[in-house]
């Protein structure tokens, strides 16, 4: 009887999750690439072909023949997307910089404060992750805008005059990713620098080692996963990003996040919103295993 | 601490300044007298009167108190279920894509997953609305429960679960009576950010929410693009205030349980 509880305990705490991952998660991105590959109808739902189980087997491969890269082709022919998938690595690329420029300084500094008082330092960074990600982009507004509160401070104070454009422009997007993303730099990198021996750092300094040498030869090098852990948490969501551009960057401004919910929900336009959203994934595939790989060397050391 | 160096110092009272100045600003302008939300004119809570009127807002934030509730309770039970079998059955078939699974909603962009989701229910003739967004949300919240669960689970001394195990405890027992107190607190918290990500969900909750199942965060982003008013400020404002009482809640009882256990513990070495 134990030993059917238990079989029956473990099968299921594994089976249940697994099956909700796979029906949930898995099984949509192959729906999805379907769809990429079907043509565009006025229906409901707005593509063809559609699989029906009544069709049977041959049905089915009657189907797969109309299958088409049509929407692919499409993708490469309109230079709209391509300038957008590129155009959103490098904002996401040049944000994750600027938020690793800012968060290490802050992680570097909350790993060196009294022990008694990181708990609170920690508890501090977290807090803002658990305000809504929109109304954090919505408080950027009223900060940026050409009348906002920024320019009246800058106004004020005599170091402009003329009120900065920020909002419609690519620094805006960068200041509402580095914000949004800033806690998710700090963490991985702050539990890299924690954990590192001060005495490594004192040695180096007893041996005549300057301290920004012994910064890049010791304290970087030992901090490496967490660059690593903080950049992919931030690089891979910004690339997709959609909240950010939509409310603080222009009309030219082009990211794919962007232009995917475009074309699903302006154009109504399923197939090629299903190959926008199919190339963005193969595009990701590479950093999201790394960042995988890191995920599972992290869990074996800690097992 | 000599460590603690003035650079150090600047660097992470600047950092929070950065964090929290935003919101300060938006709580602030919450209570402005006028329409503008970059003039200050005065104290007025007329913004927060004329929130409670808004009936549209009011339908929003019940649905989405609705759809956070049910989808964090279920996300919480899959994902330390997925957080168990992660860290105690080391070995099974499809353990690579079961991890997989786990890891890569947690970075995978939010329009990538919303429409998916949403092909999948068009797929199977599944009518958008209420169910979608709540199953949406369990999808990719429980990912999140499972880290945080996972984490607490790896720094669990699995002894203890042996010694039940070997004393005939069944392994449902060992789990409801050992180690599910031990991990409760990073349940709960995993639960609390189940909570959270729901609540604030606009870009899955669009994509897979049908009639009659608006939820807040999509009525607050239609007014938005209209427009920045003191009226979302004050929404803004009061959900803010919402998770800062849920998080001070959570902290004070996490502390409270943590210095009970350590008063058990001692107490057990001690003999009694």
């Amino acid at each position: 009887m134990n030993k059917l509880g238990s079989a029956i305990f473990s099968r299921l705490v594994i089976i249940l999750p697994y099956a909700w991952l796979l029906f949930f998660f898995l099984v949509p991105f192959f729906i999805v690439f379907r769809i990429s590959l079907s043509t565009t109808a006025i229906a409901q739902p707005p593509y063809e072909p559609v699989f029906a189980l009544a069709d049977g087997l041959s049905g089915f491969f009657g189907k797969v023949g109309q299958f088409s890269f049509a929407n692919y082709i499409w993708l490469t022919e309109d230079a709209l997307y391509l300038n957008a998938y590129l155009s959103s690595i490098w904002i996401a690329g040049v944000s994750t910089f600027i938020t690793l420029l800012i968060g290490y300084p802050i992680a570097y500094g909350m790993a060196q404060a009294p022990r008694t008082l990181r708990p609170t330092l920690l508890m501090l960074v977290i807090l803002p992750f658990w305000t809504s990600f929109l109304i954090r982009v919505y408080a950027w507004i009223a900060i940026l805008k050409p009348e906002g509160l920024l320019n009246q401070f800058l106004l004020s104070i005599g170091v402009i005059d003329q009120p900065l454009i920020i909002i419609g422009t690519n620094w805006a997007i960068y200041i509402g990713i580095v914000y949004s993303y800033l806690p998710f730099m700090i963490l991985p990198l702050y539990s890299a620098l924690e954990k590192m021996d001060n005495s490594l750092i004192e040695a180096a300094k007893d041996l005549g080692c300057p301290p920004i040498s012994a910064f890049w030869k010791i304290t970087f090098p030992l901090s490496l996963p967490g660059v690593v852990a903080g950049c992919m948490l931030v690089f891979i969501p910004a690339v997709g990003e959609f909240v950010i551009p939509d409310l603080l960057g222009g009309s030219q401004t082009l990211m794919i996040g962007k232009t995917l919910w475009n074309e699903f929900n302006a154009n109504r336009d399923w197939p090629v919103s299903a190959a926008v959203a199919t190339i963005l994934l193969l595009i990701l595939v590479v950093p999201i295993v790394f960042f995988q790989n890191a995920q599972a060397k992290a869990e074996e050391q800690g097992r | 601490m000599s460590n603690w160096s003035r650079f150090n110092i600047v660097s992470v009272v600047l950092g929070f300044a950065f964090l929290y100045l935003p919101i300060v600003l938006l709580v602030v302008f919450s209570f402005n007298e006028s329409k503008l939300v970059t003039v200050w004119a005065g104290f007025s809570t007329k913004w927060y009167v004329a929130l409670f009127n808004n009936q549209g807002l009011m339908d929003a934030a019940w649905v989405t108190i609705r759809v956070a509730l049910l989808s964090a309770t279920i996300a919480t039970i899959l994902g330390t279920m997925a957080a168990l079998a992660l860290t105690r059955y080391t070995r099974f078939r499809g353990r690579l894509l079961f991890s997989g699974m786990v890891y890569a909603p947690l970075v995978m962009p939010e329009v990538i997953t919303g429409l998916s989701l949403l092909l999948l229910f068009v797929a199977i003739g599944f009518d958008r609305g209420f169910v979608t967004v709540t199953l949406a949300h369990i999808t990719f919240s429980m990912c999140f429960v499972t880290v945080v669960v996972q984490s607490r689970l790896l720094s669990f001394d699995r002894s203890i679960e042996e010694a039940a195990l070997d004393l005939g405890a069944t392994p449902v027992r060992t789990f409801l009576e050992v180690t599910l107190p031990v991990i409760l607190p990073a349940v709960l918290s995993g639960w609390m950010l189940a909570l959270t990500l729901s609540l604030d969900d606009l870009v899955i909750s669009s994509f897979t929410s049908g009639p009659g199942a608006t939820t807040l965060p999509m009525k607050i982003y239609s007014q938005v693009r209209l427009g920045v008013t003191p009226e979302i400020n004050a929404a803004c404002t009061l959900l803010i205030g919402l998770v800062a009482i849920g998080v001070v809640i959570a902290s004070i009882m996490t502390k409270r349980r943590e210095v009970q256990r350590q008063r058990d513990e001692q107490a057990a070495f001690a003999g009694r």
